[in-house]
């Protein structure tokens, strides 16, 4: 699902100010019905992560808050089995996961000496059970299954679908024959950056229409859409530092990318956005 | 000086006597008394004839080479004095712009004796003079220490408007700080043959500071800021142009004898006889815009005064006595190639009549005098044999280059291998675990800092090759404080020594690449060719530009520069400006080099036929190619690094000064001991190799540098070898061709250099004497070996080139042939001593056999032992390590659990534990060295046998063997007993602190784990899929949702049924993955129990009936129990919260909770006891008062119920009787 620019940036347009609901989602595959699923959403949790970083710090001044937590209140002291939380992030347009976070710690604030950690925090979001008001853990639970951008089962879904591509990925290189070393093997033999996979033997990557191929030392595995924010953090922590270890490497955007940042090719950095099916390995057998 | 040249014209010497004077020392019993007696009376002049000798002929040719289009306004009217003329307008300084070397200035004692010398009356014996060359401060003082123009090409162009006598057109003196008039290198206005090499030296008054060896400016220097702000304009009427002192006396008297003898001696007219010209005589056609003059043999003039010149010219290139062969032969290809005078006005050439033989006239009176004398040395060089072969060579060097460039590159194209293919821009150096994990550094810190720190280096090398290009971009102003703010972080010096060697080694691989270097020869030798071959004017006009254009190089004798990637480096230095960073690299560089020096090269194999060894010669000349061209871009650095608090653009200006730096200086030891090294090299006849890079390395060096007794004693070395590097001169042992005119390319080329004093290359014969003694060494080393080629020599001296660029912008359409023929080089070496070769281990006899046993041997053989017994004895120790060493760390493991189990939890102090399972390890280390001669035993000798040739023979092949088992034992057991005890601590303590950390989380997630059947596919769905999907459902249960949004019943039993395949697959599943999972199960199950699943289904969605609610449940008990390996908190379901879901429905149902958790008893999922526990903590939580009675109730039924066979039945039948009103819902 490699895109243009031109079609990225269409896709982004319907994405302002979109709540990260599950309604939304629906919306949007029925705006967009040729492209993937999984793209779309993809791109969707980018672009409303980007939106939240953007606006995150204006729901964080202590007034925000204050208010926030005021709303809630109310809201709950009206009708607690209402979606009080849930409607209050979306009215204020930022995340239910983050929205719960910020009146949980607020609530604990009153409610205990000590002010919470954030390792307690985390703990209750994951399992609001251990929340001491039920009704708070009941709008927090609710903020968090009706989240799909953040909150603690989106990420464990993104480490999930990580996982799974990893996975996919080392079998392909095992039924291709590869020898690899994985990340897991790398770290033991104490590398200091590790891509996921790194080719004990490289290979050359055809790519079509064009007459040579580009040198594969190590392989990256992104379970997401290649964008240009992501890619250009993902180029300065990870594949350039791959490359000043390892030389050129291939980065496999499984939900794709736009098709113009795939431009340092010649450089040593080569996007696919699957498996690529033209290798070249060496033969040890000259006839 | 010009005595001696005016006896040779008048015959009274020969040329073949005056070269030998003007060589050696001592009288030659060839001479001719009367000759001898002659000369000897000259001889405190004899090191002057040389300079003088250049300097005239630059001065000859300066007056009638005027080339390009004509430079307005810049001698307007003005007319030197012709040679002799009195009267003649004041020529001041103009005449010396066009001199290579500064006329020497003879010492007090010799003036006195001069002038009757030069009658050649007088004979004078050895004298005091003789011995005044001896080294110390006043060899020094002998020269003059002129200031010269960075560049003298304008010059011909400038002597516009004076045509045919421009020798006799000029008065002014020229204004050297006028650019226009002495453009930089670099900035040449159109115009081509426009660059006319010659080293122009200014006189300068003779005074106290006069020995101070001032800064000269040469041509070669490329900075404005340079060119001296004032030139010391002496009017001068002297007839050879340069510029005297007034005070000089000696050779003023001179001039005046001079003028007597040519009164006397009238001379003939020239002769017209035909010159044998040389298929390179031109008879230029037109090319480009600019028309040749036809050059006309017929036309010559004083015929017998040039070809005496050129005999004698010719000679003392043969001799080595001039600085640099290459722009001699330049400066002959651009007379050869003069396309036009300067219009003559034959009115202005004062007729000669009286003495057209004398020096007095002008020596080149049209182009076809310059042809003539050109193709006279040229053709001199082929009669005697002495520079034939260099005139092949030269011919190779102009033309073939090219063409064998492209042929080798046809030819390798076809075997090409993929990864040769394509060379990516830049490689990075790459990451090696032994030099650079985290065991390599002092700290954590130290360790993630040097992270960070190479993806900066290379993200500022990156930004650099993207934008050092664009006008504007400033390396400082750009990357500066980035790369500052980096070396900053470099505190340990740990850190700097990685880092160095990382900045050596990237060094070392961009700049040695083809594109590293700029201007490589291959690269642009294509382009030439084709433009030879064609008279496109597209292309005539490209090559026009290709030769008045800034070149790469420079020029025939550029400064030292930082081409390409090379930029890069110098300016990190320089941004970097980090002393400890420069210390380091210094080490770095200067054990690098040393290394490389003393690296064994190949020698060729005399006995292998040809075709064999031609395959095994190109690797190793490809080795010495790539170690000679390491070595020099290492020295240059170190030379750049070492010398960098020294440089200044201008040396000190007073004497006083300069002794002080000097006094200083003389203390500082060298950053590497490189005159050793040149000593070494010499006898071990490596000059070959190591000259180059030592070259390289001084050429960096600063004003002072010169002048220090240890610098100087290199430089007199050089100058000794440089002379004795006669390239016709090739018998047995000598060194090859190519090699010495690798040699005398760079060293000539070192002697240009800015900073070199000038009148270092003419220095006392007294030094040279002694040299003889050094070079009589007799085993042959490198230097015997044909080593270097042409591309090699391209590299080296690019600036070669330049002889190729003038005469291609000549022959250019012309030229159909390929001209010159490929010297073939056939190895001369027949032994090797061994005595000479001292052996690197001096283990005692056994060791001195096995050099023996080489000795006989193809070296191939010998190179081949000792690199298996080098990979066999590293295999060695990492073999100990993963068997003895892992063993004993397994042990070192059971040994801790054992421990931790007894003391508990904790273990203790980890610090005690490892010293305690240390003392009781580390002894069986012993093994070690017993374990290592066994493997080396093994493994040597098939890794002998399968690299060695199958014929060689078995008592070979087994003493080879046997010497690489020794080796690698000897290697192996070396490096283990120094070190066993240390590894196995260091393998042992990572070992225990990565138990202890295990001990700590998760000890649940580290129970054993079942794979997947061996049958699976790996089709189930995807954990990540189940999450979402069930993520789903809790959104739509929990709600909101809209009133027609539902789940269908199938697609909630498909969904637990999918999540049943993906618990048995596994594939994909990872332990969070997992844990999310149980807990979303966990809460489906609690939405189920409170009927808050709202189900798709005609008419709308409602709840789920109790049978559909309780097959789910079951579906989940069974996953429970057997599709989770991670445990699942079953606990929640009887969390406050969600059995508080409870509450809110109504009417309540408790039979479902009831019924879950009787199984969850039954099936063991949860005990008795825990059930109680949590039904006993929730009748604390604040409920409705309804609700805490109805599960205070729930909580006695549970209570009351024994566990039954059959619990479901009754259980619900109880709870329906016992609670009727409240849960008989069904």
């Amino acid at each position: 699902m490699i895109l243009t620019k031109a079609q990225y940036d269409e896709i982004a347009q319907c994405l302002v100010s979109v709540p990260p609901t599950r309604q939304s989602l629906r919306k949007l595959k029925q705006t967009f019905p040729s492209q993937s699923q999984a793209t779309l959403l993809s791109i969707f949790s980018q672009e409303y992560q980007k939106h939240i970083k953007r606006t995150h710090a204006k729901h964080h001044t202590s007034e925000a808050i204050e208010t926030y937590y005021q709303r809630y209140l109310n809201g709950v002291g009206r009708n607690g089995s209402a979606p009080v939380l849930l409607e209050l992030a979306n009215e204020v347009d930022y995340a239910p996961s983050l929205m719960a976070r910020i009146i949980l710690e607020r609530f604990l604030q009153d409610h205990e000496e000590t002010p919470p950690s954030k390792s307690v925090i985390n703990s209750m979001l994951r399992d609001p059970s251990q929340i001491p008001d039920g009704v708070l853990a009941n709008q927090v639970y609710q903020c968090i299954v009706n989240d799909c951008c953040y909150g603690p089962l989106v990420d464990c879904i993104k480490h999930a679908i990580g996982h799974e591509h990893e996975v996919l990925l080392r079998d392909l290189l095992l039924e291709k024959n590869l020898s690899f070393l994985d990340e897991d093997q790398l770290r033991a033999k104490g590398y200091d950056k590790t891509p996921d996979f790194i080719l004990q033997v490289p290979v050359v990557m055809l790519c079509s229409l064009a007459v040579e191929g580009h040198i594969i030392h190590w392989i990256e595995s992104k379970a997401s859409f290649g964008d240009e924010c992501s890619h250009h953090a993902y180029l300065h922590d990870q594949f350039w530092s791959y490359w000043n270890r390892f030389g050129p490497g291939l980065v496999i955007y499984w939900y794709g990318f736009i098709q113009e940042l795939d431009c340092n090719r010649e450089r040593g950095i080569l996007l696919k956005a699957c498996f690529p099916t033209d290798i070249v390995t060496l033969c040890h057998s000259i006839a | 000086m010009a005595a001696v040249l005016e006896s040779l014209l008048r015959e009274e010497v020969s040329v073949a006597a005056a070269v030998r004077w003007i060589a050696r020392s001592a009288q030659s019993s060839e001479d001719d008394p009367g000759e001898a007696a002659a000369l000897r009376s000259l001889r405190p002049l004899r090191k002057e004839f040389v300079p003088f000798l250049l300097n005239f002929l630059r001065e000859q040719s300066s007056r009638v080479l005027p080339q390009g289009p004509p430079t307005p306004a810049k001698a307007p009217g003005s007319s030197a004095a012709l040679p002799g003329r009195p009267g003649g307008p004041s020529r001041g300084g103009r005449g010396a712009r066009s001199q290579l070397f500064p006329p020497a200035e003879p010492s007090s004692a010799a003036a006195a004796e001069a002038p009757p010398a030069r009658r050649g009356g007088r004979r004078r014996g050895p004298g005091p003079g003789r011995e005044r060359g001896g080294r110390g401060p006043g060899g020094l003082e002998e020269g003059v220490g002129g200031e010269s123009p960075p560049w003298a090409a304008g010059r011909r162009r400038r002597s516009s408007g004076s045509p045919g006598s421009p020798g006799r057109a000029r008065s002014d003196p020229p204004n050297l700080s006028n650019l226009e008039e002495f453009p930089p290198v670099g900035s040449l206005p159109p115009g081509p043959a426009g660059t006319k090499p010659s080293r122009r030296i200014n006189p300068t008054p003779v005074s106290e500071e006069r020995s101070l060896s001032k800064p000269k400016t040469c041509f070669t220097s490329p900075p404005i800021s340079c060119v001296p702000s004032s030139q010391p304009s002496v009017p001068d009427t002297s007839p050879w142009g340069h510029g005297l002192p007034p005070g000089c006396r000696s050779l003023q008297e001179e001039r005046e004898m001079l003028r007597k003898e040519r009164s006397k001696h009238l001379q003939q007219s020239p002769t017209p006889a035909c010159p044998t010209s040389e298929s390179g005589s031109p008879l230029p056609s037109r090319t480009g815009n600019l028309t040749a003059e036809a050059a006309d043999p017929a036309r010559v003039s004083s015929r017998q005064r040039l070809e005496l010149i050129a005999l004698i010219y010719s000679s003392c290139i043969a001799e080595n006595l001039v600085p640099n062969l290459f722009l001699e032969l330049f400066f002959i290809l651009q007379l050869l190639t003069a396309r036009r005078m300067v219009a003559a006005k034959d009115s202005d050439l004062e007729p000669t009549p009286g003495a057209p033989d004398s020096l007095e006239s002008p020596l080149f009176q049209s182009v076809h005098d310059c042809v003539f004398f050109a193709v006279q040395v040229l053709e001199h060089q082929f009669d005697k044999g002495t520079l034939k072969l260099l005139a092949e060579n030269e011919r190779l060097l102009c033309f073939s280059p090219a063409l064998q460039g492209r042929l080798k590159a046809a030819y390798e194209g076809s075997v090409a291998k993929v990864s040769l293919a394509m060379p990516p821009s830049a490689q990075a150096v790459s990451f090696q675990p032994e030099t650079d994990n985290r065991a390599n550094f002092s700290s954590d810190r130290a360790f993630h800092t040097f992270k960070k720190q190479r993806d900066v280096f290379f993200e500022v090398l990156r930004e650099w090759e993207d934008r050092h290009e664009e006008p504007g971009w400033d390396f400082e102003k750009g990357l500066g404080s980035r790369i500052r703010a980096m070396m900053g972080q470099l505190s340990a010096a740990c850190s700097h020594s990685h880092f160095v060697r990382l900045f050596q080694k990237q060094l070392l691989q961009m700049c040695q690449s083809p594109g590293g270097t700029g201007g490589t020869v291959l690269g642009e030798a294509p382009d030439v060719l084709n433009m030879l071959g064609a008279d496109k004017l597209g292309r005539l006009r490209r090559l026009q530009e290709r030769l008045v254009a800034p070149q790469s190089s420079g020029g025939p004798c550029p400064p030292p520069t930082f081409p390409g990637c090379q930029g890069f480096f110098r300016d990190f230095i320089l941004s970097a400006s980090s002393f400890q960073f420069n210390q380091h690299l210094m080490d770095s560089l200067s054990l690098k080099i040393r290394e490389l020096n003393s690296l064994a090269l190949p020698q060729p194999e005399p006995s292998d036929e040809d075709g064999e060894s031609d395959v095994d010669w190109q690797g190793e000349r490809r080795q010495f190619a790539v170690v000679l061209l390491s070595l020099r871009l290492l020295a240059k650095f170190l030379g750049f690094v070492a010398f960098l608090p020294y440089r200044g653009p201008e040396p000190p200006p007073t004497r006083e000064l300069q002794d002080s730096i000097l006094a200083l200086r003389s203390q500082v030891p060298p950053a590497l001991d490189v005159r050793a090294l040149l000593q070494q090299g010499l006898r071990a006849r490596r000059a070959v190799l190591t000259v180059p890079w030592l070259v390289e390395f001084l050429s960096l060096a600063d004003h002072i540098v010169p002048l220090l007794d240890y610098y100087r004693s290199i430089f007199v070395v050089l100058l000794h070898l440089h002379r004795s590097l006669v390239l016709s001169k090739e018998s047995e042992g000598e060194m090859c061709f190519l090699n010495k005119l690798l040699l005398l390319a760079v060293l000539g080329w070192l002697f240009q250099i800015p900073t070199v004093p000038e009148d270092l290359f003419f220095l006392e014969e007294g030094q040279l004497d002694a040299f003889e003694v050094d070079t009589v060494p007799s085993e042959h080393g490198l230097d015997g070996m044909p080593v270097v080629d042409q591309h090699l020599l391209y590299t080296c001296c690019p600036y070669i080139g330049e002889l190729r660029k003038l005469l291609a912008s000549w022959v250019s359409g012309s030229s159909g042939r390929s001209g010159g023929f490929v010297r073939k080089i056939t190895p001369t070496t027949t032994t090797t001593g061994l005595g000479a070769q001292p052996p690197h281990t001096t283990q005692g006899l056994q060791a001195q056999l096995a050099q023996a046993f080489f000795h006989n041997q193809p070296p191939s053989l010998r190179r081949t032992v000792e690199f298996v017994a080098e990979r066999i004895g590293s295999n060695c120790v990492k073999h100990i390590k993963a068997t003895l060493v892992a063993d004993l760390v397994h042990q070192a493991e059971s040994l801790l659990r054992e421990q931790l189990v007894m003391q508990g939890q904790d273990g203790g102090d980890p610090a005690q534990l490892l010293e305690i399972l240390c003392s009781q390890l580390c002894p069986h280390g012993a093994q070690a060295l017993t374990r290592g001669r066994e493997f080396c035993q093994k493994k040597s000798p098939g890794a002998v046998r399968a690299l060695l040739p199958e014929e060689t023979p078995a008592a070979v092949l087994s003493s080879a063997e046997n010497i690489a088992v020794g080796l690698a034992t000897e290697k192996a057991c070396a490096w283990l007993s120094a070190n066993i005890t240390a590894l196995i601590r260091r393998e042992v303590k990572a070992a225990v602190s990565r138990t202890l950390r295990a001990q700590g989380p998760e000890p649940a997630a580290r129970g054993e784990r079942r794979g997947c059947s061996r049958a699976c596919e790996h089709h189930a769905p995807l954990p990540s899929h189940l999450i979402s999907e069930i993520k789903d459902v809790l959104s739509l249960a929990v709600g909101p949702r809209d009133p027609e949004e539902g789940i269908s019943l199938d697609h909630l039993e498909q969904l637990l049924g999918q999540l049943g395949q993906t618990l048995q697959c596994r594939q994909f599943l990872c332990p969070p993955a997992e844990q999310h999972l149980a807990k979303c199960s966990v809460d489906l199950a609690s939405l189920l129990v409170a009927d808050q699943i709202p189900v798709l289904g005609p008419p709308a969605p409602r709840g789920l009936e109790r049978g559909q609610a309780r097959r789910l449940l079951h579906l989940l008990l069974s996953l429970w129990k057997d599709g989770f390996q991670v445990p699942v908190p079953l606990q929640l379901l009887l969390s406050p919260r969600n059995v508080g879901l409870l509450a809110d429905t109504r009417p309540r149902e408790w039979d479902l909770l009831l019924f879950l958790l009787r199984e969850l008893v039954e099936k063991g999922l949860m005990g008795r006891p825990e059930i109680e526990a949590c039904l006993g903590s929730l009748r604390d939580a604040q409920w409705p008062k309804d609700f805490s009675e109805e599960l205070a109730t729930l909580f006695n039924l549970f209570l009351a119920e024994p566990p039954m066979p059959e619990p479901q039945l009754r259980a619900c039948e109880l709870v329906q009787t016992n609670r009727g009103t409240v849960l008989a819902q069904s």
